[in-house]
């Protein structure tokens, strides 16, 4: 499709402008800006006017200066090179840019999402002729020591696999297969393009049953999610969002992980830049970056781009979801995100409906959370998305519209307490606010590996957390001393809780990941102690006497003291927690 | 009524576009609108000529075929409808950077304030370019400021943004001109060079800082723009724009690490909101811009270092807290884009501690890599998570007494108050002029630690308690 000229600008607002078009202007059609040809997103028509996003700083542009169309609406390049990536919100690669045009990011530069001289060593995976079905994998590249990328024909395609070349090296535009169908013949090039807005069809959705594994205990054991599921983590500044989508980018069990740095800090995407090809993958043994995609629209690049940035990385999700993979998407932060389309709205001077958010806000929020979920493939695979949504409502009042109308759409809800954080309680997820409503779908999962026993564990330590929190009412007014014993051992585990398993370093090497194994067991120590202790108690014992036992700084340590691989040192420490309290309870009462 | 055409006039000296209009028609507030012009840019630099050969600069809000709104930064008092002279420079805002603005001072947009003449040097727009995230170093190394409750448990480290939320009445100027005077790195003897940025503030508060700079012999190395409370206020949004052009210029160009004050920040937003409420902008919260956060982030987000050359930025800017409220729409988007804050809190001040540094809602989110073995003392980072879960502790206990009254309270939550007083007088109190070193204010820390009983330290480890605890 040739380039041509649509119209010329006739007003600039900021980062949007209005054109005066020709008919042929076509909604949602990706078009180019004056003679800088800053690229813009036509999003609204009327009439002889075209109103057009701007992805680029608009300073200097004048009425009169030419729009050209390109007829192709605002798509990203899907192919090999992608992972380990870092791209601004309308996929251009950030590391080109820099090697092109220095350490700042001028305007009006352009440059291929991904690199069209590196050569792929391409295996075919079928023999032609063959039926050609949407989705099907065609042959594999090895893109990264963690990720197989699978090449696949497009949705779309149908008819009959006739050309297909051998095995060897490519660039990504080489032709490496030939589709005849009824409307005649199509190239199968190594890459391909879909437009950011469609999402990406799939054979068929499916119930979700596993977990997603974090290695954040609090995560995994009180509020887990599941493959496919979605989550929103609200907090005000400084209560660690942030750090906890690092955390989960880093260790969760994803295949892929899709890192959106939307309207946030340039030294957090820098920090990832930094530390994730250090780190390895726990469970491939090989650099975090193999596995990582970063979206980076910081909040001082321009404010439309940020709006398409989230658009951006869930396809790109999306295209490794078609080959199989379970995804991970973080969002850092959706409302952010939500701020741009307010302000992209206030200057199309549309009419506001809460603080100014479009009346579409829930819409657009719906649409990019739908896009998560546990489905088979058009290739047949089961895969999934899961998407983990950081919110940061003004002044931390989750009354705010963006809080409020995410938490329709998602199943997962993290509140981050101010509080927590203030204590320097991390992660600061309140056990008191957040819930999941995926227990129910995972622990089947988590029943298998634990004897049966999680829901039941689970469930009695939350309800020490409900019996402290209405005890510490009490405590607020008279103080805990003259709490029986049997409640303050409420208090006393709730402390132990929160200390020794809540609690969790980010940045201790043995803490950092928790495998669920271990997760289990700790949980398991604390509420055999807290079962034989209350024994204890009604027996006599005074809490003073069990709080001087040796157990009690082991348990507190665990967490540091036993690593992922000791195991079995935690079962023992499970044994001489119960040896050293049945000591107590074997005297009658 | 009936506003005369605007008649262009004969093509300036330099450019071809470079005409003159005469006549707008439309004046509200610092805002004015201007119809039959042609070929003007966005974000682009207006003269108006108020017709008693006074210039006045503004600049371009949105443009459209022959019709252009602009903001005048020097006010719109005594314009005319008819007589008002307008030229568009064709360009956006800029100011002259060179080694010479060193020790100078400027007017809100660059000009000089101080007598002297303008100085020569290249031309940078002030609106800047964002940095690649990919060229960005991170920033590790740790600055020493001399006050322990920020040293010790609120690091500030070289390229961060790091805010002083402050209130009315409340040192932030004590504490700011101390950290100017004694921010240093260990070990290296380059000074830093400070960059001012005096937004909507007093005359007697802008010579404070400036009398303090002088006092310490840093005068050379200051460069003030200032945009004082009296000065027009729309000239303030460009005032930081101008600061951090100069900053990004002696950082990157000169390879000098820059530290730069913005204060104040709420007044900034102000004039911001002023200008927002004069174009009938739909406004989000407390009549602020939608776009407030992303404005806000064009100045913050301008600190930092880049691989590869010398220099740094790192900012301190200065945030009022209207009525002390840290939901306040300012602070709360602050927050959100600065690394952290430092939080003054009044009680605290009114108990005559300074510098009154609040111990749980104060942040710094780059200390965990500007601390530790190599940077400052291996046990830095558990020292200061155990004091602030001390700290913690003691809020909670304070507000029992204040309940059920002190005899109350078990030994134990005794203990603990007594922690928080020991604190408080001798970690986080100091002198003005007092400069504690980093390894002075952790022995502090752990001297306030040791009135607990160590089975209360669950945050330390073993052999911290057994090296420091109590020596």
């Amino acid at each position: 499709m040739g380039e041509r000229i649509v119209g010329t600008v006739k007003r600039v607002v900021g980062p949007v402008i209005e054109a005066q078009c020709s008919d042929d202007a076509e909604m949602l059609e990706l078009v180019y800006v004056g003679e800088h040809r800053l690229i813009g997103e036509v999003v609204r028509m009327r009439q002889r006017s075209a109103w057009v996003q701007v992805y680029e700083d608009t300073t200097g542009l004048r009425p009169g200066a030419p729009v050209y169309g390109t007829g192709e609406p605002l798509s990203v390049e899907l192919g090999p090179g992608l992972v380990g990536g870092i791209y601004d919100g309308v996929q251009r690669p950030l590391d080109v840019l820099r090697a092109r045009t220095g350490d700042f990011i001028s305007k009006g530069v352009h440059a291929p999402a991904i690199d069209r001289n590196t050569r792929w060593h391409f295996v075919p995976q079928v023999q032609v002729p063959c039926p050609a079905k949407g989705g099907m994998v065609i042959g594999t590249v090895r893109e990264t020591d963690a990720i197989l990328h699978k090449i696949m024909l497009a949705p779309s395609a149908s008819g009959e696999l006739i050309h297909i070349v051998p095995e060897g090296d490519y660039v990504v535009d080489d032709i490496v297969g030939r589709v005849r169908s009824g409307d005649g013949e199509t190239d199968v090039a190594l890459f391909q393009r879909w437009p950011v807005r469609v999402s990406r069809p799939y054979a068929e959705r499916l119930p979700q049953s596993t977990p997603l594994i974090t290695g954040q205990r609090v995560v995994d054991t009180l509020f887990p999610v599941a493959r496919g599921g979605v989550v929103v983590v609200p907090g005000g500044f400084g209560t660690g969002k942030t750090m906890i989508q690092h955390a989960l980018a880093k260790w969760c069990d994803a295949d892929l992980v899709v890192y959106i740095g939307c309207g946030e800090r340039g030294n957090e995407m820098t920090e990832v830049l930094t530390d994730f090809p250090k780190l390895i993958d726990p469970r491939t043994g090989k650099s975090l970056m193999d596995r990582t995609i970063l979206i980076a629209n910081t909040s001082n690049m321009p404010v439309a781009a940020r709006e398409a940035s989230i658009y951006t990385g869930i396809t790109i999700a999306e295209y490794f979801r078609d080959m199989g993979y379970s995804v991970a998407v973080m969002a850092d932060s959706t409302s952010r995100w939500a701020e741009a389309l307010r302000e992209l709205s206030g200057r199309m001077e549309e009419m506001p409906a809460d603080e100014g958010f479009p009346a579409y806000l829930p819409t657009r929020l719906a649409e990019f959370y739908e896009r998560a979920g546990m489905v088979k493939t058009l290739a047949g695979d089961e895969a999934s998305i899961t998407t983990i949504g950081a919110v940061s409502p003004p002044g931390g009042d989750f009354s705010e519209p963006v809080t409020q109308h995410t938490k329709r759409f998602i199943r997962t809800f993290w509140a981050l307490d101010k509080q927590l954080a203030n204590a320097r309680h991390y992660p600061a997820i309140s056990w008191r606010d957040s819930y999941s409503e995926y227990v129910d779908d995972v622990s089947e999962w988590w029943e298998k590996k634990t004897n049966g026993e999680w829901r039941s564990l689970r469930a009695d330590i939350l309800s020490i957390m409900q019996r402290e929190a209405r005890l510490e009412r009490v405590v607020k007014l008279v103080g805990a001393d003259v709490l029986p014993d049997s409640q303050r051992l409420v208090l006393d585990v709730a402390a132990l809780f929160k200390n020794a398993f809540l609690q969790q370093n980010a940045y201790d090497k043995v803490d950092a990941f928790c495998v669920a194994e271990k997760q289990y067991l700790m949980l398991k120590v604390i509420m055999v102690y807290f079962e034989h202790a209350s024994e204890a108690i009604a027996r006599g014992t005074a809490l003073a006497t069990l709080n001087k036992l040796d157990v009690m700084r082991d348990m507190m340590q665990m967490k540091f003291e036993c690593g992922n691989e000791d195991i079995p040192k935690l079962r023992d420490l499970l044994a001489r927690v119960e040896r050293a309290v049945r000591e107590y309870t074997s005297t009658p009462a | 009524m009936n506003t005369p055409a605007p008649q262009p006039e004969p093509p300036g000296d330099r450019l071809l576009d470079r005409r003159e209009y005469v006549g707008v028609t439309e004046v509200s507030g610092p805002i004015v609108a201007l119809n039959g012009i042609h070929n003007v840019g966005y974000n682009e630099l207006v003269e108006i000529g108020d017709g008693r050969g006074n210039i006045r600069l503004g600049m371009t809000l949105e443009v459209s075929e022959g019709a252009a709104i602009a903001q005048v930064f020097e006010g719109t008092s005594g314009l005319r409808l008819s007589s008002t002279r307008v030229r568009f420079r064709g360009e956006p805002l800029t100011i002259t950077v060179s080694p010479e603005i060193l020790g100078r001072a400027f007017d809100g947009l660059g000009r000089p304030a101080d007598g002297s003449p303008e100085p020569s040097g290249e031309e940078r727009d002030v609106n800047g370019l964002p940095v690649n995230p990919t060229a960005r170093d991170y920033p590790r190394k740790f600055i020493q400021t001399g006050i322990s409750a920020i040293d010790g448990m609120n690091t500030l480290v070289r390229g961060q943004k790091l805010p002083i939320f402050s209130g009315s009445g409340l040192p932030h100027r004590q504490i700011v001109a101390q950290i100017t005077r004694q921010a240093k790195i260990v070990g290296e003897d380059t000074p830093f060079a400070v960059v001012f940025a005096g937004m909507g503030i007093k005359h007697d508060e802008a010579m404070f800082y400036l009398r303090s700079f002088e006092e310490s012999g840093a005068m050379g190395r200051v460069v003030a723009y200032l945009s004082l409370a009296d000065a027009p206020s729309v000239e303030r949004r460009i005032t930081p724009r101008a600061a951090l052009t100069a900053a990004e210029y002696l950082a990157f160009d000169l390879g000098m690490h820059v530290l730069v004050i913005l204060t104040d920040m709420t007044n900034y937003c102000e004039a911001l909101r002023e200008i927002s409420t004069q174009r009938q902008e739909i406004p989000s919260r407390k009549g602020y811009p939608g776009y407030l956060y992303s404005d806000l982030a064009s100045i913050y987000e301008r600190a930092g270092m880049i691989i590869g050359r010398q220099g740094s930025i790192t900012q301190v800017p200065v945030v009022s807290m209207p009525n002390d409220d840290i939901s306040h729409p300012v602070p709360d988007l602050s927050g959100y884009i600065t690394e952290g804050q430092i939080v003054l809190e009044r009680d605290l001040d009114q108990r005559g501690i300074y510098p009154p540094i609040a111990g749980l809602p104060s942040l710094s989110r780059l200390m965990k890599d500007g601390i530790g073995e190599g940077m400052t003392r291996a046990d830095h980072a558990h020292l200061a998570s155990q004091l602030f879960a001390g700290y913690a502790q003691v809020k909670n206990i304070r507000a029992l007494a204040s309940v059920i009254g002190e005899e109350e309270l078990s030994t134990l939550d005794q203990t603990y108050l007594q922690f928080g007083e020991t604190f408080e007088r001798k970690f986080l109190s100091q002198g003005l002029d007092e400069d504690r070193s980093i390894m002075e204010t952790l022995d502090l820390g752990w001297e306030v630690l040791s009135v607990l009983p160590r089975e209360e330290l669950h945050r330390i480890t073993e052999e911290e308690i057994r090296k420091y605890y109590g020596k």
